[in-house]
Formats: structure tokens, sequence, C-alpha cells
């Protein structure tokens, strides 16, 4: 492990916000973490008496439960809130659902929001610790988090590995998120996806802009496939979902073109047949439930880092 | 009652006057502009070294909310804004609530703006019933009313058509019609200017090409009518190109631009202030130098504000929910001088003619020059003034401005309209002598 022992900031808002040696502090803690999830008793005392807050006003499986977990083997308190029966379906508006739970004394609040920049407006006027778990179509740190970490778990390193990051790449926080922590950390990136889905200005993040599948998946290590939203379908960006498969679905005709040794990965919830055909998916060279069991581990050293880290130990 | 103004540096680009001289108001009207004008019976002002007597400055593209939104901004608030911001006169947008599509409205702002007593409103009515688009107003009606001008403002006329015989009928009444350029497919719900930064932010943007493709579609018809369309708010250098060719073929277009788009770029969005967000939204470095360009050429013939006040509640959401606009009477001043003035990019003369003879020209207003037996409407101004913005402190009702805090120059020292001194600026040194 490096010098760096803490986190410069108290919220977790985005990779934007982190230098290279805060990834690497964040991956290498996620390792002591993964390990705390391979004894028989998964739970360590770092987080007791803290209290998280998982605020969440957009539908998640994965992400929430990941976060459930994290917290309660760290031993925190954790309550949970959805959009579903909450204050937000009454009009309440953002900041009066944040100041109405600060009033309980949290120490973070976990936030996923369908807008972007939401998890901005909470570090704005909350005392607790922010961490952004996916705000609109900005970032989603946590998961290119712990993509980092299944990529360097399975290459050893990031730096200098060729990663394809294939589909609605207008529309994906995990993108954007991925895009600067890989670009960041050395590792070579190249987007793919239809030219109605590529965002203005992405060739400018340093990574290689194509609407060729094929092209992209040319020795990648890494190919990593975005959900394809069923409303898109019905728009302008797509015809169809038969189109899109054809053109840009991964097949293991199209995987052959990466390395031998190249991994698949998905941040789910998968189409298959629609990005992913299904024996890829299910094929030995994919990591998508490696990416779900690391999701903890990474999250685990998010939530401890932001608490203190070592400082917090003890206490 | 008459009031002499004695030794500011006058400057009235109609009447080609840049120098030192004697302002004589009698009651409402200027009665003699010259050097050594004898005192007579008038109160004597000195005014202070350096300081400017300009034509009241003319506001074309004001939001003043009521009826209807009072929350926001009443006329009686908006107008002491104005006044604070140096503007002698505004021109206030039909969208309010009803919309002012109707002589009955037309007349309720001028009954509320004449209580008030501080700046001239000149009520701009709307082009289509309830701005809907589809069915004309009287707008004979709203001309007699006062209107000085039709738009649909907060939205573009709906269809080619439409605008087309906006353009015909408005003509039969010296009308322009002012023209909001966005094609509603290419804006979709975008909150910011599609570029890298909202692309970064994972906001949704808004083409520049959606302003120019509805600027061309209104300079064809304008063109085809022989009608007059101003162009509101221009943000985009694809507009200004539109706009310019439009000009050299001889089409009756206008254009203003705004001082947030000549000074900020989209890297003002950046960490979501809701503050920075209006439509048109702020866009790229080349956009904003183009603007500035137009400034220079002559392209660009008016500077408005497009002052848009929303409530501290309804700013303080989410970006994509908070509404469009900001407030910007009483930054334009110091925001032209910092911008425009000191950097050299165009001199006293030409933004005076921005500011005030070209909104009158455009819409046909008296003022705007400072003509013996003219409206005595005066605006004083302390180019060195420096000031800080404080967005509390703000006239306005509401205080939704990205500029709090800035550090600037320039300031309106004190307002006269119709020969009353309506403000006068305790922050600006000198300035008293005008109590």
């Amino acid at each position: 492990m490096g010098d760096l022992t803490m986190l410069r900031s108290r919220h977790l808002l985005g990779i934007e916000d982190l230098e290279p040696a805060e990834i690497s502090l964040i991956l290498d803690t996620a390792v002591a973490m993964k390990e705390v999830g391979t004894r028989s008793i998964k739970k360590v005392p770092a987080l007791r008496g803290r209290t998280v807050v998982n605020l969440f006003f957009e539908p998640s499986t994965r992400t929430r439960l990941s976060f459930e977990l994290a917290e309660k083997r760290l031993s925190a308190d954790t309550m949970g809130m959805t959009t579903a029966g909450s204050s937000v379906v009454k009009g309440e508006t953002l900041i009066d659902t944040a100041r109405t739970l600060e009033a309980m004394s949290p120490d973070m609040i976990v936030v996923r929001h369908a807008c972007s920049g939401a998890a901005h407006v909470l570090a704005r006027v909350c005392r607790s610790s922010i961490i952004n778990a996916g705000d609109g179509t900005h970032e989603h740190p946590t998961q290119a988090l712990l993509d980092a970490f299944t990529i360097q778990g399975r290459k050893g390193r990031l730096a200098g590995v060729r990663v394809a990051i294939i589909g609605d790449l207008a529309h994906s926080r995990v993108l954007r998120s991925n895009v600067l922590l890989l670009t960041r950390m050395g590792a070579e990136v190249v987007a793919c996806g239809p030219a109605t889905l590529i965002p203005v200005g992405l060739g400018r993040m340093g990574v290689t802009v194509t609407t060729s599948i094929d092209e992209a998946c040319e020795g990648a290590d890494v190919l990593m496939m975005l959900r394809v939203q069923h409303e898109r379908m019905h728009g302008l960006f797509l015809p169809s979902v038969r189109e899109y498969f054809t053109l840009f679905g991964l097949t293991a005709a199209r995987l052959a073109r990466a390395k031998s040794d190249a991994i698949v990965m998905h941040p789910g919830p998968m189409n298959r047949g629609v990005e992913i055909a299904s024996d890829v998916a299910d094929g030995n060279q994919s990591v998508i439930l490696d990416q779900v069991a690391n999701g903890v581990a990474v999250r685990m050293a998010v939530l401890y880092l932001l608490a203190g880290g070592e400082q917090n130990e003890g206490a | 009652m008459k009031t002499l103004l004695k030794g500011g540096r006058v400057i009235d680009p109609v009447a080609g006057r840049d120098g030192q001289f004697d302002v004589l108001i009698d009651g409402d009207r200027v009665a003699k502009i010259g050097k050594g004008i004898p005192a007579g019976d008038a109160r004597v002002i000195d005014v202070p070294a350096g300081f400017i007597v300009a034509p009241g400055l003319i506001d074309m593209h004001v939001h003043l909310r009521e009826p209807g939104q009072e929350h926001k901004e009443t006329i009686a608030t908006g107008l002491a804004s104005a006044v604070a911001g140096g503007f002698t006169a505004v021109a206030c947008m039909p969208n309010t609530s009803p919309v002012n599509d109707q002589a009955g409205i037309t007349q309720f702002i001028l009954k509320r703006a004449a209580e008030a007593g501080l700046a001239r409103v000149y009520p701009i009515g709307a082009v289509s019933i309830g701005s809907n688009g589809e069915q004309l107003t009287e707008i004979g009606d709203l001309r007699q009313a006062g209107c000085v001008a039709i738009t649909d403002d907060g939205k573009p006329v709906g269809t080619a058509l439409l605008m087309r015989r906006a353009l015909e009928y408005a003509s039969m009444f010296m009308m322009p019609v002012i023209e909001h350029c966005e094609d509603p497919s290419l804006k979709g719900d975008g909150v910011a200017h599609e570029g890298a930064v909202a692309s970064l932010l994972g906001l949704k943007g808004i083409p520049a090409c959606a302003e120019s493709i509805m600027a061309e579609r209104d300079i064809s018809l304008a063109e085809l009518t022989g009608g007059r369309v101003h162009i509101a708010h221009m943000s985009a250098r694809q507009t200004l190109r539109a706009v310019r060719d439009g000009k050299a073929r001889g089409v009756h277009v206008t254009c203003e631009v705004t001082p947030h788009h000549f000074t900020l770029t989209d890297e003002a969005i950046r960490g979501y202030d809701t503050n920075t967000k209006m439509n048109p939204p702020l866009r790229e470095e080349a956009d904003r130098q183009a603007m500035i360009d137009g400034l220079r050429d002559g392209t660009i013939d008016a500077i408005a504000t497009d002052h848009a006040p929303h409530h501290a509640d309804e700013k303080a959401l989410e970006f994509d929910k908070a509404p469009f606009g900001i407030v910007g009477l009483e930054t334009a001043i110091p925001l032209c001088v910092s911008r425009l003035i000191e950097p050299g990019l165009i001199d006293w003369p030409r933004l005076i003619d921005l500011l005030s003879a070209a909104p009158a020209r455009i819409l046909g207003l008296p003022g705007g020059t400072l003509a013996e037996g003219g409206p005595a409407d005066i605006t004083v101004i302390a180019p060195a003034a420096a000031v800080t913005v404080r967005a509390a402190a703000l006239r306005s009702k509401s205080k939704n401005t990205p500029f709090d805090g800035w550090a600037l120059k320039g300031a309106a020292a004190a307002t006269i309209v119709g020969g009353r001194v309506v403000f006068v600026n305790d922050a600006v040194a000198g300035a008293e002598r005008f109590q």
C-alpha cells in the first residue's frame, strides 16, 4: 500500500474527484475487505456505532443490496429509503428529504437518483458523507471501482490493459466513471456504440471512439458491455432490437477477435440477446458474477475509508 | 421645474454626440443640450468628473412575471430592479399567467406600471392565443392597448405558417415579431448546451443548431413577407452567421445578445449550480467569442438581459428539474463595462447604442436619444465604480444570479425617468448629488 492512508474528500461523488493514488488506496483496501467475505463470520467492527442511510430514488437491486451487505459486514447501523410510499411521492424536494434524514444524525448517505448532479446537491447541504450510487447519466463511481478491481484481479494491472466499452454510451453513467478511472490509471480505452448514442466530446476524454464492434474487440483484454434500455428501441435512437444485436451484440465470433484470455464484463442487469449473447454471458471468459462479488468488497473499502480508515480504528 | 446637469460626458450616438455638455431638463422633457447653459432658475447638479450622461437605457427583453407569478417578481419589484440597473424603460414578455394575449391584460400591466412610477413599461403581446401556436391574437387590438411587438417567447412560434402570417399581419402595425429560436424536437428535454461539458456531467444537451435552424426559418420568412423579425437572446455562432447573411441580403432581421452569453460559457455549469441554467444555455467559448465579434462588427443590434426571475425554492432543485433563467437587470451595466469596455472590445458610444438607441429603434419607442423636446429619460453611469455583486442585495424579488460575489466595474449612478430622479445609487461616490 502507498503512503496515502485516507481519501481527501469526505464524499465520493465521482471518479472525477479522485487522484490515481486514491483509486489505488481504495482498490488495495478492497483486497483486505474481500478476505472478510471469505470468513465464516463475515463481519468486522470497523463501522460499529455508525449510521448509514441508503437513499434510493431509482429502482436498484444489485447496487442497493451490495451497499447494504457492505454496511452490515462493517457493523454499521443501516436504514433504507426507496421512493415508493415515501414523502417523495408527496412532493417533498430532494433537499428537504435529505435535511429530514440528516436530523436523525446519520454519518453517511448513499444516494441513487435519476438526475445527474443529485449527489452534488446533497453534498452542498448535508453534514454527512455522501456516496454517489449512481446519478442520472453522470457517474457511478463504485461501479467503476469494482470493475477496476475485477480487471486488476484478473490481469494483475490496469496500466496498458486494452478495454473496449460497448453499448449505449450516451445514457451510461457506468461509461463515464469507467472512462475517467481507466484513463487515469493508464489503461487504453476504446468506446463503441451506435452513432446515435455517442455523447458529444467523448473523443476528447482520452478514449478512441468507434462504431465498429469488430474494431473495438480486436486485441482487447477486456470487453465491457453496457446495457441498452428498452425505451431507446422505440425512440429515434435505434430502429430495432434485432438490428442492434446484429450490429453491436457481443457474440462468440466477435469475442474471438479479442485476446484469447480476454474477459467479458457487464454491470447488469443484462439484456440477453440484445447487447450480449447468452453463450458469451455464461461462458468461461465471463466475469459478470465476480463483478457482483467484488462490488461488496469495494463498497466496504469506500465506506471504511470515508469513515476515516485507520484513524477510526479503536475510536 | 427645471434641472441642469452640468458638465457630464454626454454620449448620444443618435445625435453623434460624445463630449462635455450640459443638459437642461424642463419638466419631463429635455429642454436644451449644449456647453455653458446658464442655470437660470434651474436646480444645478454638477455631474462628477468621469460620469457618463446617456439617453435612458432600454431593456427590450424582461420577464416581469405579473400577472400570475408574483412569487417570482411583481411589476413593482421588477421596475425597482430595472431603475437600479440604470434602465429607464423595459419591454416585458407576454408569458405571464394568463398570457398577455389580449388588450385587457396589456392594460392591466400598464396600470400596474404606472402605479409603480419607476421605469417605463412597453408590453409585448403574444403572437398566438395562449402562446399555443395555433391562432393569431388580436394584434391590432394589442397594438392599440400599448403593445410594441409580439412574441411567443419561452417557446418559438409554433409553425412556419403561423410565423409567416404573424410577420405579414404585424407588418400592418409596424411591429416586429420577436422570436425565441429553438427547434422543439432538437431541444427535446435538454437542459444544457450539447457539448463536452454536458457530456461529462451527464446532462441532456441542446445543440446549437436547435437555435440556428429556427433563426434560418424565420429569416427566410421575413425575406418572403417583408416583415420584421427580431431574434431574441442569440447564443450560437451558427445563428450569428444566419443573421449576418440575412442582413447582407437586405432582410429585416435584428437580434440581441444577453450579458451572460458574452460573459460565461458552459464551463460555468460544472458543479450543477442551477443559477447557471438558462435557455438558451451557456454555450462554448467559440460561441461566446462569436457574440463579441457580432457586438463589434454591428451584426448584433442590441444587448438585452432576458431578466428571468425565479423563486429560490424553484431553483433549489436538481439541475434537470430547476427552471431556466437568471435575473439580469442589475448586473447588465457592470458586465458590459467589465467585459466589453474595459478590455477595449467596443467603445462607449457603441455600448450606448446597444443598450438604448437600438432597442428604441427596433421597437419604435420614444427615447434612445437625448433630443431637445424629447423625453428626459437619462441614465447617469459611473464607469469606474467598483462593484461587488451581492445576490441578497438585489432589488429584484428573486436572487437567481450566477454572478454573486463577482467583483466588477461600472454602475448606474442615477436613473432619471421623465425628468424625475427615480434611483440614486448610494454605493457610488458622487451619486448623492442627484438626490
